[in-house]
């Protein structure tokens, strides 16, 4: 009974997987009989290429400063949700929508937002005497243009979490502070979130593995004056994506999937180190 | 400040902070609505005045986006079947048997869920290749036909909720296990079963890289994938744009609205894959 779901398992995972480690120490451009292998140079043409190490970088700052901010407004807006407060169904609703809703659309909806002549955040800026922005015209706006975007949609996620772990904190806690007389942000500095941390460690985590996934809203947003997609902001994915499927160096883009591949296993290995931590 | 003060100021920020949350949402909606000299109007307003469908007319007519929707749907709809029914079956087997090496098994199923498909998509990509299963649904739905975590969610419901006995008896009377399987644990697992449906669907609608490097022809593009060529093309044309995003956004929207509680507490927990 077991053959068939084990067999995709295997055909569409595991054999995928053990491949792209495999094809990482070769060279091949999909169309030679020849597929040279070629040990590590992959990985020490990757520390060289200029393209990778943008990609690196730019990755990084994103996946930073969006987690930061995506956990610290996530945790903001779960305080006062995890008291079953009135309407909370509804807020929590409006907060996860932007989460389950596809990318393409909203990333196309932002590019409309930012637009530097018609788009309503330079209108809205105007009344605080900002001058107009090219938000998506160059590198380094459009950067944070994509992680303002992002931090949007991934806030609900964050929010969710975080309720789940607020609610789990014993009532006994709570009220032995509340007699001690604590009260507000010392309420919650020395005893939520000392209580909390686990929860905060655990998103922390599991954000930064889905920032340095981050793809589709680059793709749309960050295309460059020719219409090249996801150009103007190089990420690590879009620079694996371009590798493989534009210039069909397939050795090389496994040697970069590898570098992704061992980023997500470090920061998985981190996450099981908290659940554990939590556990005890 | 009084407990009351307090409980106004609080709604007053989540409602503000709902109102920033909505907006592109709102924004997109009216957009679209909205004919061409409202789009680019100076100052602009939130509702349109003279609301009009000629956007969504003109997105349909200069991009093939019904056949677009159409192939969303028989993705989500082939993901979603062979998803439920693979959950199912390991779930089961997981669930109510024990055979030498199940937890290994089990775990190996679970751990593959951490890696996601961009680090294997290239090896991925190049099976499909020799499959010739390029721009075809079967290249399109390839990774989407076993969910870790609809495989967990079956087992924990079977190993659980389904009692021992009521197999066992049905052991007795002589029937074989499929037809156990299929008349008893199936039927008894059906809201198990719809909550892995609704992932799967969500997750095969939303999926993009892997349809943008399957999907070689404009006739295999899903949804996605054609919005977002689309807006390539016609950069400058809003309405048409916010149009084909609000028909991309709704039905996962409304599916949202629908099953709550079950998708937020469901997704939280373990994500997708």
């Amino acid at each position: 009974m077991l053959l068939v779901p084990a067999a995709f398992f295997v055909l569409f995972r595991v054999i995928p997987i053990v491949q792209t480690l495999r094809l990482s120490v070769f060279s091949w451009d999909l169309i030679s009989r020849v597929k040279p292998f070629v040990g590590l140079e992959n990985f020490s043409a990757l520390l060289a290429d200029s393209n990778f190490r943008l990609a690196l970088s730019n990755t990084t700052v994103f996946a930073v400063v969006t987690v930061v901010a995506g956990v610290a407004l996530a945790l903001v807006v779960a305080l006062p949700l995890a008291r079953r407060l009135r309407f909370e169904g509804a807020y929590q609703f409006i907060y996860f929508l932007p989460f389950i809703t596809p990318t393409v659309p909203e990333a196309v909806v932002w590019k409309w937002i930012y637009d530097a002549r018609y788009g309503i955040l330079n209108y809205a800026l105007s009344f605080v005497g900002i001058q107009p922005v090219g938000w998506l015209l160059e590198p380094r706006t459009t950067l944070w243009a994509v992680i303002i975007m992002s931090v949007w949609k991934t806030l609900g996620y964050n929010m969710v979490l975080f309720i789940i772990g607020l609610r789990a904190i014993p009532a006994e806690y709570t009220e032995a502070g509340l007699i001690d007389g604590a009260t507000g942000w010392r309420f919650f500095r020395y005893l939520t979130l000392p209580l909390l941390m686990p929860t905060v460690l655990l998103v922390t985590v599991i954000s930064t593995i889905g920032a340095y996934n981050v793809f589709t809203q680059v793709y749309v947003m960050a295309a460059d004056i020719q219409g090249s997609p996801g150009s103007v902001v190089r990420v690590l994915i879009y620079d694996i994506f371009e590798n493989a499927f534009r210039f069909y160096r397939m050795g090389y883009a496994s040697a970069e999937a590898t570098v992704f591949f061992a980023i997500v296993l470090l920061l998985t290995l981190a996450q099981f180190r908290v659940l554990r931590g939590g556990a005890e | 400040m009084s407990a009351r003060v307090q409980a106004g100021l609080t709604h007053a920020l989540l409602i503000v902070w709902a109102a920033v949350m909505i907006f592109p949402f709102l924004w997109m909606l009216a957009t679209s609505l909205k004919p061409a000299p409202e789009i680019l109007a100076f100052p602009p307003h939130l509702l349109p005045r003279a609301p009009t469908v000629l956007n969504y007319v003109r997105a349909f007519q200069t991009a093939p986006f019904g056949r677009f929707f159409l192939n969303s749907l028989i993705v989500a709809a082939l993901s979603t079947a062979v998803i439920v029914a693979t959950s199912t079956v390991a779930g089961y087997v997981f669930g109510k048997f024990r055979f030498p090496g199940d937890t290994a098994i089990f775990m190996l199923f679970l751990a593959t869920a951490i890696l996601p498909l961009e680090t294997y998509m290239v090896p991925l990509y190049l099976t499909m290749r020799d499959w010739h299963w390029i721009n075809s649904y079967p290249g399109l739905v390839a990774p989407y036909l076993v969910m870790s975590f609809g495989v967990f969610i079956m087992r924990q419901y079977f190993r659980t909720a389904l009692p021992d006995e009521l197999l066992d008896a049905a052991r007795i009377d002589g029937a074989s296990e499929w037809r156990i399987f299929l008349r008893i644990a199936v039927p008894a697992a059906s809201s198990a079963m719809a909550a892995v449906a609704i992932f799967a669907a969500i997750q095969a609608w939303t999926g993009f890289i892997w349809p943008l490097i399957i999907a070689s022809s404009q006739d295999m593009y899903t949804m996605e994938v054609g919005l977002a060529f689309f807006q390539q093309r016609f950069t400058i044309d809003y309405g048409a744009i916010t149009a084909g995003a609000t028909v991309s956004a709704v039905p996962i929207i409304a599916v949202f609205l629908f099953f709550r509680r079950h998708i937020t507490e469901g997704i939280a927990f373990t994500g997708f894959r």
